[in-house]
């Protein structure tokens, strides 16, 4: 594994110097994270949420609020359904990352030379996968920290605050963040293993986002309540998954391929 | 060092490689040349163990191919047709990297030696993108020699570049045989195989020949001499011809171009009989055809005027 780090090491001196992957590395979770809180903070200073009810939100969402007030459960509401967004940035940032990393390596001929070394398909791609989900990863707890201390000024309470730092989010962004990155970054180099152009590869692999906005749809309708069940289930799928997609990743990066029928 | 038994590559219909048997020694710098097209990039890649062959073995710097395809990489260097370097890493972290790879032990110490040798050294902060073709070709052979590898597998390594560059890439070449490195050189420049090469193979699909130079220029030609005669007349080709020993006579301009089988032995017989016939002869030389004249001959475009030395 030790080839698996020099990869990855080689990866984030180089791939960080492509504007559209440090635009994506560094804009999209200043946005994301932005996002929660102006809503906090618009509706603390409105106090709009002062008057609101139980029996104005989603009855699956209210249950969730025992012990709050109206107001504060809305806000309680209205936030949760953006920290969905913490689980898209693992799945987004290292699909960028990851399809410019493997296309790129086959229209800048570097690709050739790679294989040329002792390395093994399994090494390469850990390391492509390392390369690209840890700075996803380390984005995405950067950006929850920065969310989290915002939201410690901005709340209109302490106990809003500490719903939304309980350990349902803390485990959807610690732990199932990463587990979505793996995925992520699997999708991209099965995707990348089959196109030619960095950014189709990027487009195609962006697509991996769409459950999480299906989610995220569903959350703001109440059709869909994320709750402790949930965010263990989605744990537990995401290992599964995680192991299939990679081994998949791994099995459909043909070399020879690559090497004699792109141009 | 090389080699190969029906080594055969086909890509769905095509047919790359056909049962290309081949043996490159030990230290030889061994020559491929062939049109484009031909499959030399694929023979090189399935040599190299980057891609596998359809049918046929091959055994190379020791490890057999399909099996210990890894051990093989290891023990071969190759500077592909394109030099893929990292345009955004500088000339250090290029080498740096692939010497990691390569599990060198002294990543430092052989990144400065090469860079030096190679001239690069000063230059070694600088991104790759920022180099010349000639530099960006020395810091891709920098990279195919960093684990000291005891085969090369060169792909069109003057491809490119300016004489100066050329000169430099040739000679460095050269200084890898005297180190006893086996070395595989993919060129259309026949007259650096020829300067370069002991041992040439002209390849089109499958293997039309594989000698050294001077034995494929005697099988396909012969050996002729020229004498240039002050004043060449009717009756001096005549008493050529009537000379037992020689197979052809060919009045050119002033010169006689005679083909016989020995030169050194039979050429004073010669002088004397047109000596003898009043001919004044100016001087005389052999006949040299060039290795583009064997390579045109083998892969079929035949008709060019030969030159002479």
């Amino acid at each position: 594994m030790r080839k698996m780090w020099i990869i990855a090491r080689k990866e984030w001196s180089e791939v960080f110097k492509n504007r559209m992957v440090l635009f994506t590395v560094a804009f999209m979770p200043l946005m994301l994270t932005a996002l929660p809180l102006i809503i906090l903070s618009q509706i603390r200073s409105s106090g709009d949420m002062g008057g609101m009810s139980l029996a104005d939100l989603p009855s699956g969402f209210s249950q969730m609020c025992a012990g709050l007030t109206g107001g504060e459960c809305a806000q309680y509401y209205f936030v949760s359904s953006f920290m969905l967004l913490f689980m898209i940035l693992p799945l987004a940032i290292p699909a960028t990352i990851a399809s410019y990393s493997i296309v790129g390596e086959k229209t800048t001929r570097t690709l050739e030379p790679l294989l040329a070394t002792p390395i093994t398909t399994l090494e390469l791609l850990a390391g492509k996968a390392v390369g690209a989900a840890i700075p996803a990863i380390l984005a995405t707890w950067g950006s929850f920290l920065v969310f989290a201390g915002g939201a410690m000024l901005m709340s209109i309470s302490r106990s809003v605050v500490g719903r939304l730092l309980d350990p349902l989010w803390l485990m959807a962004v610690f732990v199932v963040g990463p587990l979505l990155a793996v995925a992520a970054v699997s999708v991209a180099v099965m995707v990348s293993s089959r196109v030619t152009d960095p950014r189709v590869a990027e487009q195609l692999s962006v697509l991996v986002i769409l459950p999480l906005i299906g989610l995220f749809a569903g959350n703001m309708t109440g059709l869909i309540i994320i709750n402790d069940t949930l965010i263990l289930w989605m744990t537990g799928v995401m290992v599964v998954v995680d192991a299939i997609l990679f081994s998949f990743a791994v099995r459909l990066f043909r070399r020879e391929s690559i090497l004699t029928r792109w141009k | 060092m090389i080699i190969t038994n029906e080594l055969t590559k086909r890509f769905e219909s095509t047919l790359a490689v056909d049962r290309l048997t081949l043996e490159v020694h030990d230290g030889e710098i061994f020559g491929f040349l062939g049109p484009n097209g031909a499959g030399k990039t694929t023979t090189l890649r399935m040599l190299s163990a980057l891609i596998g062959p359809t049918s046929g073995k091959a055994r190379v710097a020791g490890y057999e191919l399909g099996a210990q395809d890894r051990e093989i990489r290891r023990h071969v260097g190759i500077l592909t047709e394109t030099p893929g370097l990292y345009d955004r890493l500088s000339a250090e972290r290029n080498l740096a990297f692939f010497a990691q790879l390569y599990e060198v032990e002294d990543v430092a110490g052989q990144v400065e030696r090469y860079l030096r040798l190679l001239g690069l050294w000063e230059r070694r902060g600088d991104e790759a993108g920022t180099f010349s073709k000639g530099m960006r070709q020395k810091l891709a052979i920098a990279r195919a020699m960093l684990h000291e590898p005891q085969v090369l597998f060169l792909d069109e390594p003057t491809s490119g570049l300016d004489p100066e560059a050329a000169h430099l890439v040739r000679d460095f070449i050269a200084d890898l045989k005297q180190e006893g490195r086996t070395i595989f050189l993919c060129t259309h420049n026949l007259d650096e195989a020829d300067r370069l090469c002991d041992r040439i193979g002209v390849f089109n699909t499958r293997l039309l020949a594989l000698d050294t130079p001077a034995a494929l220029r005697r099988q396909l030609y012969g050996r002729a001499s020229v004498f240039h005669l002050r004043q060449l007349l009717p009756s001096h080709a005549d008493v050529v011809r009537g000379l037992g020993f020689v197979h052809s006579v060919q009045a050119v301009e002033n010169k006689l171009v005679v083909t016989l089988d020995d030169p050194e032995a039979q050429n004073p017989a010669i002088v004397r009989a047109l000596v003898e016939a009043g001919a004044e002869i100016q001087f005389v030389g052999e006949l040299r055809r060039t290795l583009e004249d064997v390579y045109l001959r083998l892969v079929g475009n035949e008709g060019r005027k030969p030159s002479s030395s």
